[in-house]
């Protein structure tokens, strides 16, 4: 199922996602990645040089996982468009990561392309690790397909 | 530590590390992504819904990156390649031997395809006066790197906030 403009206004709030880390959520998703490097696999390397308690989950694979919670929301015809977000505090193996979002504003452009600003957080508990602004493109009307959208009709 | 470097401020604004990816993009290791973080969007899992939405398969957005980090080893290769050089440069001229990535935009362009063979570049934007934060005291940067994919279209921008420093006793 496809979520279209219509079906959005700002203040909808996302369904949640929890996620239990383990130690291979944090490697699965580095060497997912492509990121050898070793704070994100060798916990005495993270615990000596970098002076957190374990390994943690990398930067691409935080953006990762903000595309896989919004479009399991938007369904295959959101568009990602723009995504900025700001590392905070660092997620553990033993976190249970929970992603929560809220739409704070819809907007058509002049080209007609159809936009949802999505703001999301990944939290451990009480403790906000990270958080996001989504700009996501959806359908404007049945039919629209963001997707098709190419050159200077694309406007992220 | 106050004064940056000359060589340091000649690279704000330069673009460096122009190179192609190692290797085509390819659907392995977009499902490796996908599993990675449970992503069951049938644009990468049903070939009829590619073929109806994107005009066939296409990669995870967020995986721009993912297409130009180095081999880990390599033939003729002395010591590991690393991604994203110029934030390495920083940490080496700066004398800052640890450091962080706190902010991260990417802004998406023409999707990326299995087949394709990227392009990519890194722009140092800006480098801060030093800094103390609870980990150490440093200077962030701010690096622009870009992608175009083989036909020259621009497929996406990531723009890295990095944070390097030396830790306190």
């Amino acid at each position: 199922m496809s979520i279209a403009i219509g079906d959005v206004k700002p203040g909808l709030a996302l369904p949640e996602l929890a996620v239990d880390v383990s130690a291979t959520t944090v490697v699965l998703g580095a060497l997912a990645s492509r990121d050898w490097r070793p704070m994100h696999h060798d916990k005495d390397f993270a615990q000596q040089r970098n002076g957190v308690r374990d390994i943690f989950l990398n930067t691409p694979n935080l953006a990762a996982w903000y595309e896989r919670y919004l479009t399991d929301w938007s369904g295959p015809t959101g568009r990602l468009g723009r995504m900025q977000f700001r590392m905070r505090d660092s997620i553990f193996p033993g976190d249970r990561m929970v992603l929560r979002g809220t739409v704070e504003k819809v907007e058509t452009d002049e080209l007609g392309c159809a936009w949802a600003e999505v703001a999301v957080s990944i939290a451990v508990g009480e403790r906000i690790c990270t958080d996001c602004t989504a700009r996501i493109a959806l359908p404007s009307a049945p039919g629209d397909n963001p997707w098709r959208r190419k050159g200077a009709d694309w406007r992220p | 530590m106050s004064e940056l470097p000359s060589e340091v401020a000649g690279w704000i604004g330069q673009k460096r590390y122009q190179q192609a990816g190692e290797f085509e993009v390819e659907r392995g290791y977009v499902f490796t992504s996908c599993a990675s973080v449970g992503n069951g969007n049938p644009l990468f899992w049903d070939e009829s819904v590619a073929r109806e939405l994107t005009g066939g398969w296409i990669a995870p957005p967020t995986m721009l990156s993912v297409w130009f980090r180095p081999h880990y080893w390599a033939p003729q290769r002395t010591g590991a390649a690393q991604p994203l050089q110029v934030h390495f440069d920083l940490k080496e001229k700066l004398g800052l031997p640890e450091a962080i990535m706190t902010d991260n935009t990417i802004v998406f362009g023409e999707p990326v395809r299995p087949g394709d063979r990227l392009e990519t570049w890194q722009v140092l934007r800006s480098v801060s006066e030093p800094k103390r934060t609870k980990l150490g005291l440093g200077r962030f940067w701010v690096i622009d790197v870009e992608y175009q994919n083989q036909r020259g279209e621009w497929v996406g921008t990531e723009t890295y906030t990095g944070f390097g420093y030396r830790r306190e006793s």
